[in-house]
């Protein structure tokens, strides 16, 4: 991906803001705002690897890795960038791992107008620093990505959703590497991938009937640790991903402290690589979501 | 204030604060062929000691060294301007499990294997298994984002730890990532994972813990050129299928391992691959079909399945000891760690021969085919005259043709001291500078390991090279 363009769209001072899809949140208001490419640059598939502009939708990214019998383990609405950026995982989470996982590789526009890369090209790889960590999820205060290489896997032979009002717990015991357990306080909903008769044996030995998964309260999104998850029920109506920790509630999640140091640590990270605070201006990774 | 050392004595008793000749002589090396020199050796129990040290290093203006087991290779842990070494050997426990959630809180001192053999009972294991598991620690794997050849499958450790309990720099303790799949803010956790000491000192960790699987199968193939077996790799692959690892070894590896173990390998082979698929047994049979199918088109001579898990061990120990086995053909050598994209295997391994044979040096490949991670050996006479100047010039070649091909100058060792002038081979000024604002975020006063990873300013690091290898070094 050519990202000339947008590092001199960015240029080197004045307040600039992204803008991807608008499903989360959007740009911020009153700025100027610039957009990453967009585009597949290719998929390999005996590499376990894509590489595309950070403007692609991710439904245009799915069905590409589709047609190789791949996937990617980043949420289906809106943009690759803006996925990234905001750093929030799907449901697959328990089997397929965090959305932080998929960023091999990015190229990024700093505060003051330069291609940066960040990262590297192989799934194998400790070279330095690794920015992509500090990348994802930082909601374009630190960098604005135009191209990402990301890693892969194969989609599965089969997968089928399974219903069952087992305790959530025991079958995360006794399941092999379930992609999904979600949990409602009542009924528990499970993915499992794999050969079918894998997931038939599996689904007959813990006694799961087969069912569409639930629809996810929209309120608000906590994040616990998984061994607290029990204690989520009475507070409202949740679905909770058993085994990661994420709830998806009718209410906002409640506040978090930060601890001081952290906070330090932020403000220097900010300083260092936005000096200015020129991008995305306002917009505070540590402010509740 | 008193002098380093005595303050440093003051704070955690005179029995794990070193500074005779014989131990400082031991802690100024790690398992690579540098070495350096250090005044004080501490060994702190507690994460309120290892937050003393660094307060003391701190308050002098003294740089200071993190040390798990000293087995790294790429020199990240050689004390350097007499930098404190603060070794977390004695931090060696496990504090807790949540067997349900399958994550544990563990000290840095733990040692790779001991933690997996730890929690056997519960049905899991820590994914990360560099060959050196039996020795390393899990702080030593967080700080150089260990692999290991089960990494194709699981991922690296930064996919392994949720949350590490740090030390920084300037002595301020705090708590980076959580138990939780969404902290507030960066990830923190994220940097920390693979900073080589550089950000500070891990004193807990959450570990995930990864499922036993139910079933293994394990699988030696041998093959009449190099090329062949690398086609196989990406053959398999491409078809969809991630096998919890794939190995390969040259023919001189294997060689080499054979006289050692007697497993019956198949020495006349250009390059053998091990390949280990695990899962349930419905889908592990349709994979074993499948890979010795896409391994019969790429004209593989014959297939080896391991029948019980006696022969599985006895196919592991011969990869595992490639090394010990290695002494038998020269006294010397030096490992080489680099990655490549699978599709370039067999063109960077025919340059690695050329490499090899134009510096009249022997080489022996072994390496974790399934992600492309490259492990030339020279084996050589280091009381050769001119031998070790032609082992450097021959490893230069070595990594400037990985990054050539489109790769990266590290799969596991890190860049440490070894590889820190190499950075520009794949990173511009822009890209170092930014990697070392981050490093200033966390370290402003440069006390942290402060040599290594980055290309410094000439004032930095004084070593010295060793003709040869510690004993005992792995693959």
């Amino acid at each position: 991906m050519d990202l000339t363009e947008l590092a001199e769209e960015v240029g080197t001072s004045g307040p600039i803001t992204i803008a991807g899809l608008a499903t989360r949140g959007g740009p911020v208001d009153g700025v100027r705002a610039v957009m990453a490419p967009s585009g597949i640059d290719w998929v390999k598939t005996e590499e376990m690897t894509v590489q595309c502009g950070a403007g692609t939708p991710v439904a245009e990214l799915d069905a590409a890795l589709a047609a190789h019998g791949q996937a990617v383990a980043i949420p289906p609405t809106g943009t690759v960038g803006g996925a990234l950026a905001v750093g929030q995982s799907g449901l697959r989470r328990l089997g397929y791992g965090p959305l932080r996982d998929t960023l091999l590789q990015a190229r990024y526009v700093d505060a003051a107008g330069r291609i940066v890369k960040a990262g590297g090209p192989t799934v194998k790889n400790v070279t330095g620093f690794d920015l992509c960590r500090l990348l994802v999820g930082s909601r374009g205060t630190l960098g604005f990505v135009g191209e990402v290489l990301l890693r892969t896997r194969p989609r599965a032979r089969f997968e089928q959703w399974f219903v069952s009002s087992a305790d959530p717990w025991d079958l995360l015991a006794r399941l092999y590497r379930p992609t999904s357990v979600l949990w409602d306080g009542q009924r528990t909903w499970v993915l499992l991938e794999g050969h079918a008769d894998d997931v038939r044996s599996q689904a007959e030995a813990t006694g799961l009937a087969i069912g569409d998964p639930p629809e996810l309260p929209t309120g608000g999104r906590w994040s616990l640790p998984p061994s607290e998850l029990a204690n989520v029920r009475g507070t409202g109506r949740f679905v909770a991903e058993i085994g990661v920790g994420i709830v998806h509630h009718e209410l906002p999640a409640p506040p978090r402290e930060v601890d001081p140091a952290v906070v330090e640590l932020h403000r220097r990270i900010k300083h260092e690589f936005d000096p200015e605070g020129r991008l995305n201006p306002g917009v505070d990774v540590l402010a509740a979501v | 204030m008193g002098t380093l050392v005595d303050d440093l004595r003051a704070a955690l008793g005179t029995e794990r604060v070193r500074s005779g000749p014989t131990e400082l002589s031991l802690y100024r090396r790690d398992a690579s062929n540098m070495a350096g020199a250090t005044e004080v050796v501490c060994l702190p129990a507690s994460t309120a000691e290892v937050q003393a040290c660094v307060h003391i290093a701190h308050r002098h203006g003294t740089p200071f060294v993190p040390r798990g087991s000293g087995t790294g290779l790429s020199g990240g842990a050689v004390p350097l301007d007499g930098a404190v070494v603060i070794a977390t050997s004695k931090m060696d426990r496990v504090l807790s499990v949540d067997h349900v959630n399958r994550q544990a809180w563990v000290q840095p001192g733990v040692l790779n294997l001991d933690l997996s053999r730890q929690l056997a009972h519960l049905g899991v294991h820590f994914a990360p298994d560099p060959s050196s598991q039996q020795t390393c620690s899990i702080g030593g794997n967080v700080a150089n984002n260990s692999g290991g050849p089960h990494c194709l499958a699981e991922g690296v450790t930064a996919s392994h730890v949720l949350a590490v309990r740090v030390v920084l720099p300037d002595g301020t303790l705090t708590t980076l990532g959580g138990e939780d799949p969404e902290p507030t803010g960066y990830d923190l956790r994220g940097v920390f994972v693979g900073s080589e000491g550089m950000l500070g000192i891990a004193t807990e960790i959450c570990v995930r813990l990864t499922q036993n699987p139910p079933a293994v199968e394990t699988m030696l193939m041998d093959f009449a050129t190099v090329d062949d077996g690398a086609a196989t790799v990406s053959g398999i692959i491409a078809s969809g299928i991630v096998p919890a690892a794939v190995e390969m070894m040259d023919q001189l590896c294997l060689g080499a391992v054979e006289a050692y173990i007697h497993a019956g390998l198949p020495v006349d082979a250009a390059a053998a691959l091990l390949v280990e698929v695990v899962g349930l047994p419905e889908g592990l049979r349709a994979d074993v079909e499948r890979i010795v199918a896409i391994a019969e088109q790429h004209h593989v001579r014959s297939v080896r399945v391991a029948a019980d898990e006696a022969e599985r061990m006895l196919l592991w120990k011969g990869r595992k000891s490639a090394f010990g086995a290695i002494a038998r053909i020269k006294p010397n050598y030096y490992l080489h760690d680099t990655v490549v994209p699978r599709s370039k295997l067999p063109e960077v391994l025919a340059q690695v021969y050329d490499i090899a044979r134009r510096h009249d040096l022997q080489v022996l490949n072994v390496f974790h085919a399934g992600d492309g991670n490259l492990h030339p050996l020279l084996v050589y006479d280091a009381r050769e005259p001119g031998a070790t100047e032609r082992v450097h010039h021959a490893g230069a070649e070595i990594v400037q043709a990985s990054v050539a091909a489109g790769g990266v100058l590290s799969g596991e060792h890190g860049i440490g001291l070894e590889k820190r002038d190499y950075m520009s081979l794949m990173f511009s000024d822009v890209d170092l500078a930014a990697q070392d604002a981050l490093r200033r975020a966390f370290d402003p006063d440069r006390l942290a390991n402060p040599c290594k990873v980055l290309p410094s300013p000439a004032s930095c690091g004084e070593i010295t090279q060793l003709g040869h290898l510690p004993e005992g070094t792995w693959v």
